[in-house]
């Protein structure tokens, strides 16, 4: 998956989770959790989401790394090129 | 209309999911109704046929007025007069101007009925709850005949004692005593608009909550609990599982209130017309706030027996529901105690308000490192700041203070939850 599409698939999980949030008005450099007030368990919600949709498992210790849109995009891009260049 | 709620006064009637003729079993979703929080499905409490439904569709109606009336199977069976009867129990003559707050008798009506005691003895079996119709109702339990197993008293034939009793004519409706039953508004009423909603909302947890302030002898204890042990083994535990798997800290924290009730009976229950009643059950009212304002704290049933693998997916389920509005009516009237978990969004510790009748709530801050002394040695720990807000009617300080106390204890032994 490119950028493109890793952005994609963290927007519709987001707004799969919180579907009242406007994509469009993401900022993508600002908190998520505070920025569209999810908890926990939202957020958890929002990872199993991006499992589904990219099939990257986020381990619990990398959640902080997803903190913001930009930052989970580059992350998830990261995991996506390790998993195909092994 | 079934109370769902000490906040409710009123719903409306969305949608029926059943018809005159259909057979019912305890349990089944009848109906869907809108308070002012939610879409609430509501379940029916007994077995039996659908007899006739007495709401329209969209009509709001005070709680307390007769939705339908139920037929049980046997007397469907044999159609003798007086089989009819009301699933929801009241209806509101002039003797009984509508209450604002009649959560008792509806808890206990809504709630599942108790298995019957076997005992050798030659006095009638008599079920819990039908021993408290017949406390409400001024029947007298040697004039009444037992229908349920081996001849055990249910609370049906109570009801029906004391309808005949008052030689009200068993089938109430379509004709009750005295002055009808509030009338169906002419117009059906749709469901309320968001923004109706909202300001609904407000109303209702605004009168709850100025009611237990008001009546309610609030103390306050708080106390602070190292979760070191309790965040490894959950670290421990997540890293052997795929992400559709994972455990949240809440689920200790729930867990760990749900074997101290256990332990603190007088913790979980109600204040109802001047003394406490024990909860039959310990069932959670998880407190969640929905998106967009507001707050629902449904019950997560019988947490005290649930693996954390069940009460993650029991407070996922609820968040989903309440949020999608698809909860149901047993677990809007069951709550025994309530948690929140306010630390989620950032606060330290949150000093609760108990939700009436209820006599407790546990509150959870945020999980936060904090310098921690211990052993002589100063260190660096998880914290969590637990808080417990209970009715000094019913229990004392010494009381809350052994409770938080054991919620301590069962988050030093994660393993054990």
């Amino acid at each position: 998956m490119n950028e493109q599409e890793l952005r994609e698939a963290v927007i519709d999980a987001l707004t799969e989770v919180a579907p009242d949030v406007d994509p469009t008005a993401i900022d993508p450099d600002t908190d998520l959790a505070e920025q569209l007030d999810i908890d926990s368990m939202d957020f958890l919600n929002v990872i199993v989401a991006i499992n589904e949709r990219t099939g990257i498992e986020v381990p619990e210790r990398d959640y902080p790394k997803l903190s913001t849109l930009n930052d989970a995009v580059a992350y998830l891009e990261v995991q996506a090129q390790g998993a195909s260049a092994s | 209309m079934p109370s769902l709620g000490a906040d409710m006064e009123s719903g409306t009637l969305l949608e029926w999911r059943v018809k005159p003729g259909d057979a019912v079993k305890r349990g089944d979703i009848v109906a869907v109704v809108d308070t002012s929080k939610a879409e609430i499905e509501i379940e029916i409490f007994e077995d039996g046929v659908i007899d006739e439904l007495l709401v329209a569709e969209g009509t709001r109606v005070p709680v307390g007025t007769v939705l339908a009336t139920v037929r049980p199977v046997e007397a469907a069976a044999t159609t003798g007069p007086g089989a009819g009867r009301t699933p929801s129990v009241r209806s509101q003559g002039a003797s009984a101007p509508p209450r604002p707050v009649p959560v008792a008798p509806q808890i206990a009506a809504m709630a599942p009925l108790a298995p019957i005691p076997i005992h050798d003895g030659h006095r009638a079996r008599v079920s819990p709850l039908a021993r408290r119709a017949a406390e409400q109702l001024g029947v007298d339990l040697t004039t009444v005949t037992g229908s349920g197993p081996n001849g055990a008293i249910i609370r049906s034939d109570v009801e029906r004692a004391s309808s005949e009793a008052v030689s009200t004519p068993a089938q109430r409706p379509p004709s009750p005593p005295g002055p009808p039953p509030p009338p169906p508004p002419a117009s059906p009423r749709p469901a309320p608009a968001p923004s109706d909603r909202q300001a609904a909302m407000r109303e209702a947890i605004g009168a709850l909550m100025a009611r237990s302030k008001r009546e309610i002898p609030h103390y306050y204890l708080e106390a602070r609990i190292d979760m070191s042990l309790a965040l490894e083994w959950l670290h421990d535990a997540n890293v052997k599982r795929p992400v559709n798997e994972r455990l949240l800290p809440s689920v200790l924290l729930l867990s760990a209130v749900a074997r101290a009730v256990a332990e603190m009976p007088e913790m979980n229950g109600f204040w109802i017309d001047g003394a406490f009643q024990p909860g039959r059950g310990i069932h959670l009212g998880v407190a969640i706030s929905l998106r967009g304002g507001g707050l629902i704290a449904p019950a997560l049933h019988d947490a005290d027996q649930l693996t954390l693998d069940e009460i993650m997916a029991g407070t996922r389920d609820l968040v989903q529901r309440a949020r999608a509005g698809r909860l149901r009516s047993s677990e809007m009237s069951d709550p025994t105690i309530t948690v929140t978990n306010l630390g989620e969004r950032g606060v330290d510790l949150v000093h609760g308000v108990i939700y009436p009748p209820q006599v407790a709530l546990v509150g959870f801050g945020g999980i936060r490192e904090r310098a921690w002394a211990s052993d002589g040695m100063l260190g660096v720990r998880p914290v969590v700041t637990a808080t417990l807000a209970a009715d000094h009617r019913a229990s004392d300080g010494h009381a809350g203070s052994r409770f938080l106390t054991l919620i301590e204890h069962q988050l030093q032994s994660p393993e054990a939850l």
